[in-house]
């Protein structure tokens, strides 16, 4: 394995370096025997008695009128007991409420689960049906009778700018930074950061790169697919069972679409078949409720289709971008500007405000502006994905950072380090960064084997690519039950997608100086703690960890208090070192301190946290590629990447992490798209079409971690699960140039754009030799 | 409704009769005729491998086998994968190698992993590369699933 490890002080990091025990480690998770044995309970797995099995009928048309739905012949399909359409739904409320991750308006929350005037996309739920088996309900939807009035389909950011262009939402107007526009449109918002002189910045210039980019719609592609069982007991409480980032963010959504008070409802999160920023938003749980409740309160489960999970749910969003970017003779950046004009889908609610944030934040620069413009498309209402909106930008730049590197003769690491953000540095909407590792990174890179390695061969190369992620650092809560034992039993409502239970327990047990095993972690339901953020922001390991860290250090210092009582000692005298409690010569090891200390009163701890400082992630990576020229087809040769992880409590489910954004960037970068035809229709709803990377398409991806421990959490976390994904696509870009003296603007670089491409510059350059025809 | 079939098979090991309807699929009889909840329905159509099963020790998708076909076969699923308590070596090694963040594609990759060793016990990294591209994982990168393969083929060579 060529993995090696790195921090910021340039010691060496070993497993449980630095004077932890648990910290460090590779432990197994505690739901691990059950997922490799078939046992974890995920939400299409939910059975019980009397359970009723729903579908959703879904639009045909990208953009259509909803005149009328007659659901007669449906439910009289014998085996059928309930239908429903949006009539069955409140009527929603123009306002908008954060109920999740960023802020929604609850009248399109509440039309994207069952349209109410108008279809907006192909695959918007129009209406639902509850039946004794999924197959009588599939059956049932086909016989419900939708009139249509089809209107022309607005599927790109061009589309939708068009002068003439057709109106989705009627009540629809601009907000420019406040400023509410007065016409219909399909631009829901402006907005601008600036600073410096951007003209003076790039008139003193001494090179100047400007381009335009297209990157198109990709789905965050889980392989579970949503699902949601609801059940209405006989007191009027409503459970629901779910696959969801956030059991809390599905209570506030259904609570809201519903007009219920969140006292009616719980949710449980079952296990998660992955998610990656698309299973935030509430589609099946509202109808699956509504369901239950027009047929007498039997439960409900609905289980999403894969067709139907690429037409209606997530994904990302397209977009059309430009970046200028000026240098001085030296190499400097001395300006630069970016366009994002980003397709939100159906509703407004685009990451073009992240992805500004993203697009510059790798570089120091004085002289700025980014504009960011959220525009609504016929697509499926847009949902986060992993770094939300920083894929796309950071192709762009990163694309345009490597031509002016080319230009100016120097190697595209040295760039990098010549120009990269530090410490007091500020990103391009103002915030300034505390202790940031971006250029520790791509030192890392420059510094790496793979990096310093020969490549050669034809239609060959390599490219290298920075990329920014903020983080976030959102409320948690958890609570900690002592055992007298000595175990802890540890409930978060953080819901765990890939190993979180472990690296948030790993906390708990390094704090109270106690071993992985003794404690033990589960993710409980809305009832159970208070409120807590979704899994996302990269925050889960960096937020519930704190918590959990609190717990650990409540637990000590109640413990000591108590022994202190006990040994008839002042608390100060009680020492705990190396899991032994003493005073004097009293002494007692953890696991007995646990019993003796709570034989007259129980012992439990809570804690809720909102932390505001968490720590910025950073990552550049490098990748060798070869293009068949007669196919187009890139094959990724070798992968290395290097990520500021803060510290990584789990060194393991870190470099999964790591391999995974990258996994995923590739693909986005190679193959992934969402295929139109003229009318709107989506073309390659199934994972055979729609191309996600496997086993065969990759190499071994080499991580290496930088630690550069975030100042503001106890242990330096920093969240890892989400700056990965943002440079892929532009060191895959980077890297076909070199293989190919081709620039691709437009991702994913597919076999058959870069084989067009390819053509053109053989036509072209046949035409410039004389006497060649 | 149609009307069911009752279809006597071998189910991990066990002789197994159930009632299913003619158009009822493998994955579904299994997961809710049989209450066999590990192998997972990702995609439906043959894409993914978050369903397979070995058929007479054939690697299947269970999502394109109908129900009524397993008729006197033998099917083992990923809840026959375990032998008397014991993790297979490629459930242990899937656990060290930390190959699984979401896990709902790991009975899918456990269960092709061991078709492929029964087969090739010493495969090599192209040899697991191909033959687990029949599996989707959104998570790993397939990096440490590789690897865990490879470290179970080494082990028992």
């Amino acid at each position: 394995m060529a993995d090696t490890k790195q921090n910021g002080t340039g010691q060496p990091a070993a497993n449980g370096q630095n004077g932890y025990k648990v910290i460090g480690t590779r432990p197994v998770r505690p739901d691990g025997v059950d997922k490799v044995t078939g046992r974890a309970v995920y939400a299409a797995d939910v059975q019980m008695t009397g359970l009723l099995h729903g579908f959703v009928l879904r639009s045909p048309h990208a953009h259509a009128r909803i005149r009328s739905i007659d659901t007669s012949k449906a439910e009289a399909l014998p085996g059928v007991r309930a239908v429903v359409t949006a009539d069955d739904l409140p009527v929603a409320e123009d306002k908008i409420e954060d109920l999740g991750e960023g802020a929604i308006n609850l009248k399109y929350l509440s039309d994207n689960v069952l349209a109410q005037e108008k279809a907006l996309y192909h695959g918007h739920a129009v209406a639902g049906v509850a039946a004794v088996n999924p197959h009588i309900a599939r059956e049932a939807a086909e016989l419900i009778e939708v009139d249509y009035e089809v209107l022309p389909p607005v599927m790109t950011v061009d589309d939708a700018l068009a002068e003439d262009a057709p109106i989705l939402l009627d009540t629809l107007r601009t907000d420019k930074m406040g400023e509410i526009g007065t016409e219909p449109t399909n631009l829901a918002s402006f907005f601008r950061h600036q600073r410096g002189d951007l003209d003076a910045g790039f008139a003193g210039a001494h090179l100047v790169v400007d381009r335009t980019f297209r990157t198109e719609t990709v789905h965050q592609g889980y392989i579970e697919p949503h699902a949601a069982t609801a059940l209405h007991s006989a007191d009027g409480q409503i459970t629901i069972w779910t696959s969801t980032q956030g059991s809390f963010a599905v209570r506030g959504q259904v609570c809201e679409i519903l007009k219920i008070p969140v006292s009616r409802l719980k949710v449980v999160p079952t296990e998660i078949g992955g998610g990656f920023g698309g299973k935030i938003n509430v589609y099946v749980e509202p109808v699956a409720v509504v369901l239950s409740e027009k047929a007498g309160h039997e439960p409900v489960k609905i289980v999403m289709s894969r067709a139907d999970v690429l037409a209606a749910t997530g994904p990302t969003s397209g977009s059309n971008i430009r970046v200028k970017i000026g240098v001085d003779a030296d190499g400097k950046i001395s300006a630069a500007l970016a366009e994002l004009y980003y397709e939100a889908g159906a509703y407004p609610g685009s990451p073009v405000g992240a992805a500004a944030n993203v697009s510059l934040a790798p570089y120091a620069i004085d002289n700025l502006q980014v504009d960011g413009y959220d525009i609504i498309v016929n697509r499926p209402r847009s949902a986060a994905y992993r770094a939300p909106g920083g894929t796309n930008v950071a192709f762009a730049v990163e694309s345009v950072v490597d031509e002016l590197a080319e230009k100016l003769g120097m190697d595209p690491a040295e760039f990098r380090v010549l120009n990269g953000a530090k410490e007091n540095d500020r990103r391009p909407d103002g915030l300034q960064y505390a202790r940031i590792g971006q250029i520790e990174t791509v030192e890392a890179i420059r510094d790496s084997e793979h990096y310093q390695s020969p490549l050669e061969g034809k239609y060959r190369g390599r490219g290298i690519a920075s990329g920014y992620w903020n983080n976030w650092g959102g409320q948690s809560s958890a609570t900690a039950v002592l055992n007298p034992d000595g175990s802890v039993n540890l409930s978060e409502a953080s819901t765990d997608i890939g190993g979180s239970r472990a690296s948030i327990a790993m906390q708990l047990a390094e704090a109270m100086d106690i071993e992985y095993e003794q404690v033990k972690a589960r993710v409980v339901d809305t009832d159970t703690v208070s409120y807590n953020d979704v899994t996302g922001g990269s925050r889960t390991t960096f937020a519930t960890g704190l918590a959990a860290y609190n717990l650990g250090q409540q637990l000590k210092k109640e413990m000591k208090r108590r022994l202190a009582d006990q040994w008839d000692v002042a608390l100060g005298d009680v020492c705990y070192e190396d899991g032994v409690f003493s005073a004097g010569a009293e002494s007692l090891p953890f696991i007995e301190a646990a019993g003796l200390v709570q034989r007259d009163e129980p012992l439990m701890a809570s804690s809720t946290v909102h932390p505001q400082d968490f720590g910025p992630g950073f990552s550049t990576q490098c990748v060798d590629v070869e293009v068949d020229p007669e196919t187009g087809k890139i094959t990724i040769l070798r992968y290395t990447i290097a990520q500021d992880v803060g510290k990584a409590i789990h060194p393991s489910y870190v470099e999964g992490q790591m391999q995974g954004g990258v996994a995923q960037g590739i693909g986005w970068a190679i193959n992934e798209e969402y295929i139109y035809d003229e009318e709107g229709h989506l073309l390659n709803a199934s994972l055979l079409d729609y191309r996600m990377p496997t086993a065969l398409d990759l190499p071994m991806i080499e991580t290496i971690m930088v630690e550069v421990p975030h100042p503001a959490h106890p242990y330096g976390v920093r969240g890892v699960g989400e700056v990965n994904i943002v440079p892929p696509a532009g060191a895959v870009a980077n890297a076909v140039y070199q293989a190919t003296g081709i620039r691709m603007d437009k991702l994913p670089i597919s076999p058959a754009r870069l084989l067009e491409a390819m053509w053109a510059k053989e036509a072209e350059s046949a035409e410039l030799v004389p006497g060649d025809d | 409704m149609a009307k069911k079939i009752a279809v006597e098979t071998t189910l991990n090991g066990e002789e197994t009769v159930f009632l299913c309807e003619p158009r009822q699929t493998l994955l579904e009889a299994l997961r809710d005729n049989l209450g066999l909840i590990g192998s997972k329905e990702g995609c439906g159509n043959g894409n993914c491998g978050a369903c397979n099963v070995l058929l007479d020790g054939v690697l299947v998708n269970s999502c394109l086998v109908l129900a009524p076909e397993i008729e006197g076969r033998s099917v083992v699923t990923i809840e026959g994968i375990a032998e008397d308590g014991q993790l297979h070596p490629l459930q242990q090694k899937f656990l060290e190698h930390a190959s699984l963040q979401c896990g709902i594609c790991t009975p899918g990759f456990i269960v092709s992993s061991k078709a492929l060793l029964d087969d090739n016990p010493s495969p090599s990294e192209h040899d697991v590369r191909l033959w687990l591209a029949g599996n989707l994982c959104r998570c790993t990168g397939y990096d440490k699933i590789v690897r865990a393969v490879l470290d179970v083929a080494e082990g028992d060579a």
